[in-house]
């Protein structure tokens, strides 16, 4: 198993190959359906984003409560095919990747070629595992939106697949 | 005539939705490790991960997955109870609000058009079935979306027939792919109408994954289907393998003699289902 410090440099990425479980450190920002919409809105307002787009992973999901004495609670990958609406425009702006799971389209796909980007795949239902995977964890925008807020996290040893790689391989495929 | 206080119907609602948050059935979680021997590569990696996360739930007592669910709760109510008490869907809603508050169970419930969560995780989808007697049974099955955003109904005709049925849940999976958390489980309701056929395959779910049916000729489609959906290749997580099914349930009703509604319900390999009888 690849552990691997994000962000991850160019060259580091373009290692990587669909299929290839990794263990993820580092920063994540988590958002999904309503928070991308938000943040679209930002954009076609032209008004700065909650989040440095050109260092951050996106994680699609949208975390429990946490428990007394945890930094999060349970937090796995939510479905990433309905973000293929929001994916594309955020990585040619600089976004540096995404976690989800599940497969992305097309479009998506060409969009991480295009970037040099990739695309992991958390393992969907293991969310007390990957709650426990978080150690720090802040509120970062949109705190109406209740678990679907964007939330800033910090994790060690995060368990993933790449599901996309940069050159446009898909796990899913093979 | 048995008298019985709503409050003890709010109570074991509460019981079992803290129960299930946190727990796959042991049912499901024979499927998974059975999986898990059969698999390799990526998929083996996402079944070694998930039976690993279903001991640190249930040892944490944490959520096994972040989508606690919509609250979907079966009650069979004997007509010789009398209840007592707040009317029975504030007291279910109430059972459901305060265990997913103590629980830390993620409020998953919002408005269909303004998307305005309302915090609590209530309503509750509750259906109440009259029974004879006086057994009162609650069934808690809380619903993840991911695998429900794949279910569908097909509306055959009668000439379609048998394989037209098998054919339709093979076909539900395999649009399905990926994003429904497989491998699933296959609640199909066969017969009724628009919506109770959908309620069928709901109650197909609350069924231990792996059981028949007692009708040897619908035990047959559950057989046939899940061999053609494991032989769609989809595999754990979507990562290809063997297992894409860990099981088809069907449940059957008569029907109108112009049709044949067919529903696919679609659980994630997370199945959470508790029962208690009061």
């Amino acid at each position: 198993m690849k552990k691997l410090t994000l962000p991850l440099s160019d060259r580091e990425t373009r290692a990587l190959r669909a299929g290839d479980g990794v263990l993820l450190s580092g920063t994540l920002y988590t958002a999904r359906d309503c928070a991308h919409r938000r943040l679209f809105e930002l954009l076609d307002a032209g008004a700065p984003l909650p989040l440095p787009l050109n260092e951050a992973y996106i994680y699609y999901a949208g975390p429990c409560p946490a428990p007394a004495g945890k930094a999060c609670g349970s937090c796995g990958p939510t479905t990433a095919a309905r973000m293929n609406a929001f994916a594309p425009r955020l990585l040619d702006l600089g976004l540096r990747g995404m976690i989800g799971k599940g497969e992305m389209s097309e479009e998506t796909r060409a969009a991480l070629v295009r970037n040099g980007r990739v695309y992991f795949a958390a393992i969907g239902g293991a969310g007390a595992a990957y709650g426990s995977a978080v150690r720090r964890m802040e509120l970062v925008a949109f705190p109406d939106l209740l678990s679907e807020a964007i939330y800033k996290m910090e994790v060690e040893d995060f368990p993933a697949v790449v599901a996309i790689d940069a050159a446009g391989n898909s796990v899913y495929e093979a | 005539m048995r008298t019985l206080s709503t409050q003890q119907i709010s109570d074991c609602v509460y019981r079992l939705a803290r129960r299930a948050g946190v727990t796959l059935t042991p049912a499901c979680r024979a499927a998974l490790g059975r999986a898990a021997s059969q698999e390799e590569g990526a998929a083996r990696f996402a079944l070694d991960t998930l039976l690993q996360n279903e001991q640190t739930a249930r040892s944490e007592q944490m959520p096994v997955c972040q989508d606690t669910g919509m609250a979907v709760v079966l009650i069979e109510l004997g007509q010789e109870v009398y209840l007592t008490g707040t009317p029975l869907a504030d007291a279910v809603n109430d059972g459901v609000r305060r265990a997913y508050a103590d629980g830390c169970f993620r409020k998953s419930i919002c408005d269909p058009l303004t998307r305005v969560n309302t915090g609590d995780n209530t309503p509750a989808h509750l259906h109440v079935e009259p029974t004879a007697g006086a057994r009162v049974q609650v069934t808690f099955l809380p619903k993840g979306f991911g695998s429900e955003n794949m279910s569908r109904l097909f509306m055959l005709t009668p000439a379609e027939g048998r394989a037209g049925i098998v054919n339709a849940v093979v076909e539900a999976v395999r649009a399905a792919g990926s994003r429904p958390c497989p491998p699933v489980y296959v609640g199909v309701g066969i017969g009724g109408c628009f919506d109770s056929c959908a309620l069928l395959a709901k109650k197909a779910l609350t069924r231990d994954v792996g059981t028949r049916h007692p009708r040897e000729d619908v035990a047959s489609i559950e057989t046939e289907a899940l061999e053609k959906i494991n032989a769609l290749g989809i595999g754990a997580q979507g990562f290809g393998g063997k297992v894409t099914a860990l099981g088809v349930a069907c449940e059957i009703a008569p029907t109108h003699i112009a049709g044949l509604p067919v529903a696919v319900n679609i659980q994630c390999h997370c199945i959470r289902c508790e029962k208690e009888t009061l």
